[in-house]
């Protein structure tokens, strides 16, 4: 049976959104108390060890160098928690997406939507996380205000990604195993706290294909006003990434959830 | 409904065929279910009843043959077919997180049904299934009947043509069993076509017009609950406890088929009063019963007493 994806995607999309509705007080707490703990722990704590990072040929105060990047993790990390843990309560445990088999929805669109639905609560994070910088003079506008749709498309890869492994884990405690591999070792060498040319030769090659590293410089150049060579590879980067990860993630669900 | 009788049936499967692996879950079966009847599917663990209505609801990928549903092809139409279907699976797959209503608003949504339509329908659905008190509820602060009242309610949102039933009283207590049998039966005099799958005799019995008897993956018989017992049991059954040798041995002599569970002998008589009134006379008649013939002896005589695990 081949399918198409139509419009309906969204009925899955607004699914979430409901439920995320229903709880938005707490759901919004993290993204707003997040860089909040991280700019006092860094900025404050940090800031008698560490005077100011070069970046760009700069010299730049370590809040401004991280603030960018706690854009870009918590990016990632929204959408890819939310296609692991998430959508598997949903498949798993709630037979959600069984429900949604015996409607008009198909399985592409049940993927495609919860996809979409990740890349949202990356965009809805990053734009609470954006207001709390700015506050703090730590995001060059008009520019930064391209971190949201860039939020959307990191999302989105993040998503694709962790809706691949969504796709061949048996139990949820399998997750870990991901997080622990990609998720933790981007988090910590994408560039996020320190450049990557601190890294040995190798770590760099290394650092410079994981799909963070892309969006830090992205999320970095655009906080900075620089759209510029750097924001155009990054763009490049997340869009080649989604049009490999998306279709192999439908792969996937599909094979799961088509019985 | 005279005259109808050649009208196109809402459901037409032929040589269907569902294999996983190598395995065959419905191996090669053929029927028809004609509109506004009540059709049962029973049959054991793994009999493959559940795989075969997956497949009407264009769940599953048919593996073989071919399945029309409202006179379209699975195949090529799954989607508007789906749309006029109504289904409500074995497992609890209300949204936990949401109340009745917005289960309904969610649920609607998938059908395209605009805000206004779903919330008006959701009210005259709960009201049908007793629930519009608990509107406001959370799904899991609804007991089991309730949940499954609600699923039936839900399924009913984009007002199917096909309700599609997979054990719909699994587990309910005999209250919520009858009260969701009455629901039922008042919508097949509405005209719904409902197509169930069930372990209880006593509900295929009291609700099915028609039913198939299937077991790894074939149909084995099929026809309405009193055709089925005429055909395979006959009206009555004497069932001796602790039958002696001698009462064995009468019984054998009177040429009346039986089945000898060891504890427990079953005499399928034609002449069941006379007969029973010959084995009272001659042996203890307090271990002997007459009993009417039921659903459930058609069904352990075709697929047998072994467990199915």
């Amino acid at each position: 049976m081949k399918e198409g994806i139509s419009w309906r995607f969204l009925s899955v999309w607004r699914r979430n959104l409901s439920v995320y509705g229903e709880s938005w007080k707490v759901n919004f707490m993290p993204p707003l108390l997040e860089p909040l703990f991280y700019l006092l722990a860094f900025g404050v704590g940090f800031s008698g060890l560490i005077s100011g990072v070069r970046y760009a040929g700069v010299e730049v105060s370590y809040p401004r160098f991280i603030a960018p990047a706690l854009v870009a993790i918590n990016i990632m990390n929204n959408a890819f928690f939310e296609n692991t843990y998430g959508s598997f309560v949903r498949m798993y445990y709630q037979k959600t997406f069984d429900a949604m088999m015996a409607t008009p929805l198909n399985a592409a669109e049940i993927i495609t939507g919860e996809i979409v639905w990740g890349a949202t609560k990356s965009l809805i994070g990053t734009v609470i996380m954006l207001t709390v910088i700015s506050v703090f003079g730590l995001a060059s506008y008009p520019t930064a205000l391209l971190m949201v749709p860039a939020a959307f498309l990191g999302g989105f890869a993040f998503g694709s990604l962790a809706m691949i492994f969504t796709g061949m884990v048996k139990t949820i405690e399998l997750f870990n195993l991901p997080v622990f591999l990609f998720i933790t070792p981007m988090f910590l060498f994408g560039g996020t706290f320190f450049p990557t040319e601190n890294l040995p030769l190798w770590a760099q090659h290394v650092a410079s294909v994981l799909p963070l590293t892309h969006l830090v410089n992205l999320s970095r150049a655009l906080a900075f006003g620089r759209f510029g060579g750097e924001a155009l590879a990054g763009l490049g980067y997340l869009a080649v990434f989604c049009a490999v990860m998306y279709p192999l993630a439908l792969y996937r669900m599909r094979r799961r959830l088509i019985k | 409904m005279n005259g109808n009788m050649k009208a196109r049936p809402v459901i037409a499967a032929r040589n269907l065929k569902k294999y996983f692996g190598g395995f065959a879950a419905v191996d090669d079966i053929s029927f028809d279910v004609p509109k506004g009847i009540c059709f049962g599917m029973l049959g054991p663990n793994g009999a493959g009843k559940t795989s075969t209505i997956r497949m009407i609801y264009g769940f599953s990928p048919i593996s073989a043959g071919t399945l029309f549903v409202f006179g379209q092809d699975i195949q090529t139409r799954v989607r508007q077919i789906k749309a006029r279907i109504g289904v409500c699976q074995q497992e609890n797959t209300l949204d936990p997180d949401l109340t009745v209503m917005q289960n309904f608003e969610v649920f609607a949504r998938y059908f395209n049904l605009n805000a206004r339509t779903a919330r008006e329908r959701a009210m005259d659905l709960l009201r049908f299934f007793a629930l519009e008190q608990r509107r406001s509820a959370r799904a899991t602060e609804l007991s089991g009947g309730m949940v499954r009242r609600l699923m039936i309610a839900r399924a009913l949102i984009n007002e199917p043509e096909l309700l599609i039933l997979d054990e719909p009283t699994t587990g309910l207590d005999p209250q919520s069993r009858h009260q969701l049998w009455e629901r039922l039966e008042s919508l097949k005099r509405q005209g719904m076509t409902i197509l169930l799958t069930t372990h209880y005799m006593d509900e295929a019995a009291r609700l099915c017009d028609d039913l198939l008897i299937m077991d790894r993956g074939k149909i084995l018989a099929r026809g309405s609950p009193q055709a089925l017992i005429s055909a395979h049991t006959g009206e009555n059954i004497i069932e001796v406890a602790e039958p002696d040798d001698a009462l064995r041995e009468f019984a054998r002599r009177s040429g009346a088929r039986q089945e000898d569970l060891g504890h427990r002998l079953l005499i399928y008589a034609e002449n069941g009063h006379e007969l029973y009134r010959d084995l009272c006379g001659r042996f203890r008649h307090d271990t002997c019963v007459l009993r009417s013939a039921t659903l459930e002896d058609v069904f352990l005589q075709l697929t047998g007493r072994e467990l199915r695990e």
